[in-house]
């Protein structure tokens, strides 16, 4: 019965942290993401930290990760440094706009919120937050507030800024906009920051996500996102995990979609101790496409969770979840995929795969692919492979002269092609491509430079 | 160029290449026929280096060097070549980085340099109009969604680019329409010269109508029962193998 007392604890501490820290939570933030703490807190201690008793996160060897002593974001005196001497970035061709987040928080104060391609708005959630009350109250924690997640409920208790997106109606975002957190303390910090983003009718936009740490301290992140396509918008986000190992870190991400629209999600771990990561997507009226997709190349003792829910409600919606995943060494993980089609749902397509590869006989993985439909008329299909490298294509290789550590190579870079090919931004998918190339190859350390300057 | 001496080759403990024994000089064609299951693909693998067989006796020199000794890498890079009775299809690696891989990698054994891609790519060009492969097929992943005659005739199209000093052909015509069965004899016999030699295995004679062995061996029960000149193919056409399974177990 001990871990039962730990994990109430460990509750009864963060919910303390919290009551004892409130006005520099609230001095740190705004008022209209205050008035949603209270609320969460009691949800949070209602709900607790997920156990591993939880389904969904019965594989999530969480519980350690809360019980180290951390500093907290919402202590942080801001960290100075000079950008440019982190991001020597030569973005040869992949032009994008830059946002930075350090330790949860937007960076650049003096222009908290920009205004780009006419219209559209990025910048700082607590900005916003006041700047553009109407739209922030309509979607703020309209989806994540309903989640029975406790570490959801958390994060809004304790967030006090992010990333805000906002593209009006028609407008189109020409590069792509790239975010970039980064981690940088001189002691083990806990950070939790919370973005928004809304794609009105017929908008179209693309993020790039870069998740980084600068020093060499534990971190632990639990962050979540909240995003809203309008009907006919197209979105897409291909976030980058690439963290130390001694960091863990819990994503949600929240998808809600209106008739017609087009969401795109693409997740690429790459380093990171622990990651969790949560997508659920909510195909809200009819004729709504949702690409949920991840790739996972790990190693050591790594561990990497992949959670997907795709809620099908309404009918003649398509969707599809691919994850693939290469484990070396003693990583290991799991994959929870659902799709569930509501009655209402006729007409949809919904497919799930999940594939993986063990490079060693210590590497595992969990992988549970699952299906609730309650329509009668639908297509849908999920899959699962665990498996190792070919040794007959190995074999035909190597007699064609490949070396066998080149050949490996090229089989994982197959395989893993799959998911980079479906990258919507070329300059971007080769960037990726070449990341993944020097993952594989054991070249890619930990990374202080964004994504971008990485080749 | 290769001599094999009283060779002994079992998987899982049963013995399938029972006391073989071949020499093949530069500049040689050697046909090996044989009845299904009298261990042709068993030997080609073993010279190529397969692991899941186990050599349990006998010996391999190949340019008076101990062959079974190296990997299957190093004997590809020394001029050995085999090409696959069922070549295998890999998804997701494209024909154009797989041949390139192992043309530069081959290169730099030999000490040249690295082929630039312009250059790489006037030499698949050339070499496809050799084998008279379809173009598109070097656009796709290895042998993925290949029919069988287009998987056959890009195993002649690697041999063309590798020009390896021996060529093991493992039932290359098994499955061939007569065009395609040309193909490959084709691009054989263009690359035949006195300083390569080739072991063409076969079921049928079919293939040695196109190919002109020097010398015809037949296999059965995992050793060389009979060895003759072209003709002996001929005779083995007519009269099927019966003849050499009583003769040899009398």
């Amino acid at each position: 019965m001990s871990t039962v007392k730990e994990k109430k604890d460990i509750k009864g501490y963060l919910a303390d942290l919290f009551q004892n820290n409130r006005d520099l939570i609230d001095s740190g933030s705004s008022p209209p993401l205050n008035r949603h703490r209270e609320k969460a807190l009691s949800l949070f201690r209602k709900l607790g930290l997920p156990s591993r008793k939880s389904e969904n996160y019965r594989y999530a060897p969480l519980g350690d990760l809360f019980e180290k002593e951390f500093a907290h974001s919402f202590n942080v005196k801001k960290v100075s440094f000079n950008i440019h001497d982190i991001f020597k970035c030569d973005i040869p061709d992949l032009d994008t706009n830059l946002i930075l987040l350090v330790n949860g928080k937007y960076y650049n104060s003096e222009n908290p919120l920009r205004e780009i391609d006419g219209g559209i708005v990025v910048g700082s959630m607590a900005k916003a937050a006041t700047e553009m009350p109407e739209i922030f109250e309509k979607y703020y924690n309209s989806m994540a507030g309903d989640t029975g997640d406790g570490l959801v409920a958390m994060n809004t208790a304790f967030a006090q800024d992010g990333v805000f997106i906002y593209i009006p109606k028609g407008s189109v975002l020409k590069k792509p906009l790239q975010v970039v957190n980064i981690m940088i303390h001189e002691t083990d910090l806990m950070a939790q920051h919370r973005n928004l983003i809304i794609a009105e009718e017929n908008s179209s936009a693309r993020v790039v996500v870069c998740d980084h740490t600068l020093s060499a301290n534990s971190f632990l992140s639990n962050n979540v996102t909240e995003i809203f396509a309008a009907p006919r918008a197209y979105f897409s986000m291909c976030k980058i995990q690439n963290e130390h190992n001694g960091s863990a870190q819990v994503s949600h991400t929240f998808v809600k979609q209106q008739r017609e629209s087009n969401v795109f999600t693409n997740t690429i771990s790459l380093h990171g101790g622990f990651i969790r990561n949560n997508v659920f997507a909510r195909l809200d009226d009819e004729g709504c496409e949702n690409h949920t997709l991840g790739l996972y190349l790990t190693d050591k003792k790594q561990y990497i969770d992949n959670y997907v829910k795709i809620d099908h409600a309404q009918p003649g919606c398509h969707s599809n979840q691919l994850f693939k995943g290469v484990l070396d060494d003693q990583a290991s993980g799991s994959f929870n995929g659902i799709i569930l089609v509501r009655e209402n749902a006729q007409k949809t397509n919904a497919y799930q795969a999940n594939n993986n590869i063990l490079l060693t006989d210590d590497a595992r993985i969990n992988s549970r692919p699952q299906l609730e439909i309650y329509a009668d008329d639908v297509k849908c299909s999920h899959g699962s492979t665990v498996g190792q490298l070919d040794q007959n294509a190995l074999f035909y290789m190597r007699s064609r002269g490949i070396p066998e550590r080149e050949a490996r190579l090229l089989l994982m870079y197959a395989f893993a092609y799959e998911v980079i090919g479906r990258i919507d931004v070329k300059p971007l998918r080769n960037r990726i491509d070449d990341l993944v190339n020097k993952r594989l190859r054991g070249e890619l350390s930990r990374c202080n430079n964004c994504v971008m300057s990485c080749g | 160029m290769l001599k094999i001496k009283d060779l002994r080759v079992s998987i899982e403990d049963k013995e399938i290449i029972k006391g073989f024994n071949l020499e093949v000089n530069a500049g040689e064609v050697h046909a090996i026929m044989g009845p299904n299951g009298s261990g042709k693909s068993t030997l080609a693998a073993v010279l190529a280096g397969r692991d899941m067989f186990r050599v349990t006796g006998g010996k391999v020199l190949y340019n008076g060097e101990d062959l079974l000794e190296k990997s299957p890498e190093q004997r590809a890079k020394e001029g050995l070549f085999l090409g696959f009775q069922y070549p295998i299809e890999i998804p997701g690696v494209s024909m154009v980085n797989f041949l390139k891989t192992a043309v530069n990698e081959l290169r730099k054994y030999r000490g040249q340099k690295q082929l630039s891609a312009t250059d790489f790519l006037k030499m698949m060009r050339e070499k496809k109009e050799l084998v008279e492969i379809d173009s598109t097929l070097t656009n796709r992943s290895v042998n993925e969604g290949f029919s069988g005659g287009e998987k056959k005739k890009n195993e002649i199209f690697q041999m063309a680019m590798l020009e390896p000093k021996l060529s093991i052909l493992d039932e290359t015509d098994s499955g061939l329409d007569i065009d395609a069965l040309r193909v490959v004899a084709n691009g054989v016999n263009k690359l035949k010269s006195k300083e390569r030699a080739s072991i063409v295995i076969t079921h049928y004679q079919r293939l040695l109508d196109y190919i002109i062995p020097d010398f015809v061996h037949v296999l059965y029960d995992g050793r060389i029962v009979k060895s003759g000149g072209k003709d002996l193919a001929l005779l083995l056409e007519e009269k099927g193998y019966e003849w050499i399974k009583e003769e040899a177990e009398t």
